[in-house]
């Protein structure tokens, strides 16, 4: 069994990111990089099917810029057999993204893919669903555990509420979730050989797909902010406070 | 042209929820359509008719539609499309499953979270866990929706809109197999007015049992960070922030909480916010309308008393 994992390059966890002066954006210029976490819990599974010998090969595949490359060996280094870069400068909305996988999967025909839930930039939770309705292949999204059922797929879900498990026959895709595993570290060996692994670049031109602008982003503020309010000496005077002046209990 | 509303049930009530994204609909236009598609779930389409502001309830019935899946819902949604020019849902776990692929079954691009309506086609929604607001415009000639619930007043009852049924039966290849529900007798979180919620600080699963007793001497619901819900102290249903519930309470308690982005991210939108926390240090202070430095295990059955009394 072949799977396919889209990964995509953020802003590390870690990093607080500041609104531009003028409004247009957030400013990402000399931030710490990483890949999104989600996307590691992806390639960790994918890794862990294919040393329990569910999966034959993994292939990653990032779009954007000639920095994802970093990413693409990170997940390599973790794993993966081989990586496709589709190399573009703009910054492409969820269903662009979507329809760029769609004709990667067309050639690679895996039989499994598996997406982060979501980017922690973008907070956008779409790509996979979206690839999902293109591909007209069933879905599991926010995966707490998948087990390979014979030609099927055991998955469980975090759903509002508690767990709901699914069954989907492949090929399908999965979305990842916090607790689906804990992702390795990748070994300085396995770095190293990361390195020699096949990584193939193309184009958006080369996948033949017409691309177009959906939303418009008219500006970018910060949140209202909050600002710290009293440090109180006692439980009684916290109750007091809350009684009597945010009367909130 | 009117707009859709994907109704949140569970085929037995109408959750919240909808009604949250009713007031969001309302900021747009005036003919709002709720879809209840469900198993026997006549009571929750009954619940969507008395919505103020709703005009119409259209019901699809059939087993294929009791797990809301997204994989034949989106296309059910996609059948009624031609009819609607904004389809909404709230950003729960059944619409986030589903809208992106009704997005891309009809090649619009979907706006996640929306927090304020400012016209028909523009929107504000978080980026980056909260750090950023974005405003941003739809291009497309659907605008595909889902709606941050919290971030709206839920609309009144007092509504008596007309029913209409759906006899379209779309069949999934995906099976639900089952499910386990975390079963409580305290209010549901995304709906809660008081949120007590514990971290990693509270060291086991057995001493939320005193969160549990601080939350029933207040009515309130209890939720638990990111850290807490790792550490197997609570099930994952509970964890608040960028990744798990998004709540924005008139008071939420933070217990044992450090205050990692991530989790201010699902929370810092409630009116008031109270820290308790033996690290004068932890980053929750900063977000607090009251800070507590004190060691939780005394403070909270102090706490539980002096409410009480």
């Amino acid at each position: 069994m072949k799977v396919l994992v889209p990964i995509k390059r953020v802003v590390d966890a870690n990093v607080k990111v500041r609104v531009k002066a003028d409004n247009s954006n957030v400013d990402t210029a000399n931030l710490k990089m990483a890949l999104n976490p989600f996307c590691e819990i992806a390639v960790e599974e994918a890794v862990r099917l294919k040393e329990a010998g569910s999966a034959s090969e993994i292939v990653v595949v990032s779009i954007g810029s000639k920095a994802v490359q970093e990413q693409l060996r990170t997940a390599m280094a973790l794993g993966a057999d081989r990586a496709i870069h589709i190399e573009t400068d703009e910054e492409l909305t969820p269903l662009s993204i979507a329809k760029l996988l769609k004709a990667v999967q067309e050639k690679e025909q895996a039989q499994l893919v598996i997406f982060g839930k979501q980017s922690i930039d973008g907070d956008n939770n779409q790509t996979g669903q979206m690839f999902a309705a293109l591909t007209d292949m069933p879905q599991a999204t926010f995966a707490s555990e998948v087990k390979l059922e014979g030609d099927s797929l055991l998955v469980t879900r975090e759903v509002d509420g508690g767990l709901q498990t699914l069954k989907l026959p492949l090929p399908a895709v999965v979305t990842t979730d916090l607790r689906l595993n804990e992702p390795r570290y990748a070994s300085l060996p396995n770095i190293m050989k990361a390195k020699r692994k096949p990584l193939d670049v193309m184009a958006v031109a080369d996948l033949g797909v017409i691309l177009k602008q959906h939303v418009k982003l008219l500006d970018v503020t910060p949140p209202a902010q909050r600002t710290a309010g009293v440090m109180l000496a006692s439980v009684a005077e916290l109750v007091e406070k809350l009684r009597n002046e945010a009367k909130v209990i | 042209m009117a707009i859709l509303v994907l109704a949140e049930h569970d085929n037995a009530s109408l959750k919240l929820d909808t009604a949250k994204v009713v007031t969001a609909a309302k900021a747009i236009g005036t003919e709002i359509h709720v879809l209840v598609a469900g198993h026997e779930c006549a009571a929750v389409a009954a619940a969507a008719q008395q919505l103020d502001g709703v005009t119409r309830v259209l019901v699809a019935d059939a087993a294929a539609y009791q797990a809301h899946l997204a994989e034949n819902l989106a296309k059910l949604i996609l059948e009624l499309a031609p009819g609607y020019e904004h389809i909404l849902a709230s950003a729960s776990s059944v619409g986030k499953d589903t809208l992106p692929r009704v997005a891309a079954l009809l090649d619009v691009a979907q706006i996640s979270e929306v927090l304020q309506v400012l016209s028909g086609d523009t929107f504000v929604r978080p980026i980056y866990a909260g750090n950023a607001m974005a405003k941003v415009q739809s291009l497309d000639d659907k605008k595909v929706l889902t709606v941050r619930a919290s971030a709206f007043d839920a609309t009144a009852n007092g509504g008596n809109a007309g029913l209409e049924t759906i006899d379209k039966v779309i069949e999934a290849r995906t099976q639900f197999v089952s499910q386990s529900l975390t079963v409580s007798e305290r209010p549901e979180l995304g709906n809660a007015g008081i949120i007590v919620s514990g971290g990693r600080g509270m060291g086991s699963g057995e001493n939320f049992a005193m969160l549990e007793a601080l939350a029933d001497s207040l009515g309130a619901a209890v939720g638990a960070s990111r850290a807490a819900v790792d550490a197997g102290f609570v099930p994952n249903d509970l964890q608040v922030g960028q990744t798990g519930k998004i709540v924005a309470p008139d008071l939420y308690i933070a217990v044992g909480i450090s205050g990692a982005i991530q989790h201010l991210a699902g929370m810092k939108d409630s009116k008031v916010i109270v820290a308790i926390n033996k690290d004068p240090e932890a980053p929750i202070f900063q977000i607090a309308d009251y800070g507590l430095t004190a060691d939780l295990f005394e403070a909270i059955p102090e706490l539980i008393a002096a409410i009480k009394a």
